[in-house]
């Protein structure tokens, strides 16, 4: 046949293209049950994480079950909606999209050593793509226990660097609640004003340089996540109380 | 009978007759992208990547890995098909083989090595737009037998990936001190009074070095100095 003709360049490419089509949607759904349990597991590492659990992979899901007492799906008044499995059914994704009033936030409880901890996901906008983390506090739910932070795309060596352990280190014993009680979160501040982070009761922790975007995307995503979890936190410290 | 037969061996292997697999044309396919015929330092192309990837090391060899496989790969294949390609869409042939062998790359990565493909995100799907690959394809998997096309395109992705791994090298210890991700420089270094160069670490400073190596090659390689 004429390589030149349209008859034939129509048929190459069509078939070209089903070719490669068919072998590219074949590993994809070879691969996926493997890539479903990396993501899986490392969600339940991410978790862990900020208590202080830290595990590899494989081991993941045992120490989660083991520490991990209760998997809660709030609403933004919150009250509790049982019927449905934060950690399978919630997709931040899809909820970051909906009106706040139609959202369901997770919120994970971990016991270690009949210590109490609350667990919040967290997911926001860095400089590139979305970021996204989870954040632990201790039963008080104002100090800071840990933090683990992730992203899709941001600048290795600079906003990328969210993900080191000195970077979440810096959130811990911060407070989210200033002294008179009110929500102020924490503020991923430049200029060196406490480059150490030994002040905890300031409210912020010390930026990245060169990553200010993605610094300002984790303190947007603390407020606008955290802040949707105070019904709930004001209603649990007034059972406290009445207890 | 027979010669149809020679016609078909030649077809995928075009030196099998004429040429030992290793013979010296062959093995300067191999050499001359390291030195004479570098595709970043020589040719400057693939210059986007190697600003964006070598601020450390380790995603710089993953890239380097990344890109031999999909370089010679891409090479065999649109060899193979050389002589079906229309030539009025060849560059869209190419453009759907180079993509497609990306996004192999990355779902067998996310599932078999998926810290590695969390590092890489988005420079993965950059593959498909070096230059180099495309440069390649056009230059010379298109007129090249099989064999010469595969030694052609690993010769050049060890160029390109050489480079970058040596621009990494000095970015990520000089920015920040450290190797692969390890500290390498001593406390006592930095007690003295040492800084690490916060520039390095900005894509300035990998034009610049990739500059360097580009005066220091020409200064070895004096072939290389355009006359005028």
């Amino acid at each position: 046949m004429n390589r030149d003709s349209n008859l034939y360049t129509f048929l190459f490419i069509g078939l070209l293209i089903v070719g490669i089509a068919s072998i590219l949607t074949f590993t994809a759904r070879t691969l996926k049950p493997l890539q479903d349990e990396n993501v899986r597991n490392e969600k339940m590492q991410n978790i862990l994480s900020t208590v202080g659990v830290n595990v590899n992979r494989e081991e993941a899901e045992s120490n989660y079950n083991k520490f991990i007492i209760q998997e809660l799906s709030l609403k933004l008044d919150g009250s509790i909606n049982e019927s449905l499995n934060p950690f399978s059914e919630i997709d931040l994704v899809k909820e970051l999209k909906k009106d706040y009033n139609n959202q369901h936030f997770p919120l994970y409880v971990a016991e270690i050593d009949s210590k109490q901890f609350y667990i919040i996901e967290l997911r926001g906008f860095g400089l590139w793509d979305a970021i996204w983390g989870y954040i632990s506090f201790e039963s008080d739910f104002n100090t800071i226990k840990g933090a683990s932070f992730d992203h899709k795309g941001e600048t290795a060596g600079l906003g990328a660097e969210i993900t080191q352990d000195w970077f979440k280190k810096s959130f811990e014993q911060e407070k989210i609640f200033n002294d008179s009680g009110d929500f102020v979160g924490i503020t991923v501040l430049k200029g060196n004003n406490d480059p150490g982070n030994i002040d905890k009761n300031d409210h912020e922790v010390d930026a990245i340089s060169g990553s200010t975007i993605t610094g300002d995307g984790v303190t947007n995503m603390i407020y606008e996540r955290i802040k949707n979890y105070i019904p709930f936190i004001n209603k649990m410290n007034q059972s406290v109380v009445m207890n | 009978m027979s010669e149809k037969n020679k016609n078909k061996s030649s077809f995928f292997f075009i030196s099998k007759n004429s040429e030992p697999i290793f013979s010296k044309k062959n093995r300067q396919l191999l050499t001359d992208p390291l030195d004479d015929n570098n595709p970043i330092t020589v040719q400057v192309l693939g210059i986007c990547s190697a600003l964006a990837i070598t601020v450390q090391l380790k995603p710089a060899i993953v890239m380097t890995m990344s890109v031999i496989f999909v370089m010679a790969s891409s090479n065999v294949i649109i060899s193979l098909l050389r002589n079906l390609i229309p030539n009025r869409i060849r560059i869209i042939v190419f453009l759907v083989v180079i993509s497609s062998l990306v996004a192999l790359v990355d779902e067998v990565l996310r599932a078999y090595a998926y810290d590695v493909s969390k590092e890489l995100s988005i420079f993965i799907g950059l593959i498909v737009t070096n230059c180099i690959v495309m440069g390649r394809l056009e230059a010379f998997a298109l007129g090249n037998g099989v064999w010469k096309s595969f030694l052609d395109g690993i010769g050049n992705a060890f160029g390109y990936g050489f480079i970058l791994i040596l621009v990494a090298f000095f970015r990520e210890l000089l920015g920040s001190g450290k190797l692969m991700g390890v500290q390498v420089i001593p406390d006592f270094i930095y007690e003295m009074g040492y800084e690490d160069n916060g520039l390095m670490l900005l894509s300035p400073m990998a034009l610049i070095t990739v500059g360097l190596i580009i005066w220091v090659q020409r200064s070895r390689n004096t072939k290389l100095i355009e006359e005028n």
